[in-house]
């Protein structure tokens, strides 16, 4: 059978915008419960965190080079660099380490 | 809505287009690369655009296509985006109580567009509430680079030189450190749960068996147990929590 690529595309957009905006919606008094406001609390860091090893070593074409930019990041970060300088770094760290190895 | 909250909102836009340049650049290289699995399909390039403009989701999309690839049923197709996007919910959830309670229900409606990994690391790096205009700012310019990125990708493949993908491809997770690790420095609690995070991630991608998870399900799986744990044992004092409400 051939299907709607249009309909795929209105599923699709459909489900991810009700997974995102429901808690949105639904949740609009602040939480008052301890462990929930904890668990809330660390939930960014630990998603962040699990997001980002070892996939930044993955994702440049030698491993090498993510390893070097991820331990560049987490220097610059921890002296207070921002995102846009923190990111753009590493980026060119990359670059220019993958000119040589 | 008086004037000096008009220009306050306007900062707040601004302030979102600046800090959403670099996620901007990220998501066109990554678009870029989701363009070339569109076009393996079949899609079309304004397709991919009104795809990843409607979507804004690398791993749901990227699931989404190879099961088009494969004819699935439209049912399927929901169920994969589901799975492959329930980490948003426990981010909606988070997000949901960095807005006053009395901002307009709209602005909820609006900013549930914009709950991305990265869109949600940069707004929890706000200090106090979040102003929606940053969300919005961060987001309109991160949409048009994802959207356009993916139709990019469609019309043009292979391209741009890989060393450039690779470079850009850095970009996001840079990003993220630069979210969660000034915290760490302050909340030694907040250092070792992320060098878990870390660990356990790695862990879980070479162990077999779990090997076999998606990164959508690890991430969910790792952030239950992780952030969970680390409320039973370290629940947040209030005096933390109200760093929020004062700077408000």
């Amino acid at each position: 059978m051939q299907r709607n690529m249009y309909i795929y595309i209105l599923v699709m957009a459909a489900v991810s915008y009700t997974i995102r905006v429901l808690p949105l919606t639904l949740i609009r008094k602040p939480i008052r419960n301890r462990f929930i406001r904890s668990f809330l609390y660390y939930v960014p860091y630990v998603t962040l965190a699990v997001m980002t090893f070892p996939a930044m070593v993955q994702a440049t074409q030698n491993p090498l080079a993510g390893a070097l930019a991820l331990v560049l990041g987490i220097v610059l970060a921890w002296f207070g660099l921002g995102l846009f300088g923190v990111a753009a770094s590493c980026c060119i760290f990359v670059f220019i380490l993958e000119c040589f190895l | 809505m008086g004037n000096t909250e008009k220009t306050k909102n306007g900062q707040e836009y601004l302030a979102g287009t600046r800090d959403g340049i670099p996620i901007a650049l990220g998501y066109f290289a990554v678009a870029f690369s989701l363009g070339i699995a569109a076009r393996s399909i079949g899609m079309t390039p304004f397709q991919g655009f009104l795809a990843s403009f409607l979507n804004m989701a690398s791993a749901g999309e990227h699931a989404a296509f190879t099961s088009i690839g494969n004819h699935a049923t439209y049912l399927e197709i929901a169920l994969v985006t589901l799975i492959a996007n329930a980490r948003y919910l426990l981010m909606s959830c988070s997000l949901s109580q960095k807005f006053p309670e009395r901002m307009p229900f709209y602005h909820r409606l609006l900013c549930g567009f914009g709950v991305t990994d990265e869109l949600f690391g940069i707004c929890i790096a706000r200090p106090g509430w979040l102003n929606p205009f940053y969300l919005y700012g961060a987001f309109l310019i991160s949409a048009i680079a994802w959207s356009s990125g993916t139709a990019l990708g469609i019309m043009m493949g292979n391209l741009l030189p890989f060393r450039a993908v690779s470079a850009l491809s850095v970009a996001l997770y840079g990003m993220f450190l630069a979210v969660i690790i000034p915290p760490a420095r302050k909340s030694r609690v907040v250092a070792v749960l992320i060098g878990l995070s870390f660990f356990l991630s790695y862990l879980f991608g070479i162990l077999p068996g779990l090997s076999a998870l998606s990164a959508g399900n690890r991430t969910i799986i790792l952030t239950l147990l992780i952030a969970g744990g680390a409320a039973v044992l370290f629940p947040v004092r209030d005096e933390q929590m109200e760093d929020k409400e004062n700077a408000a």
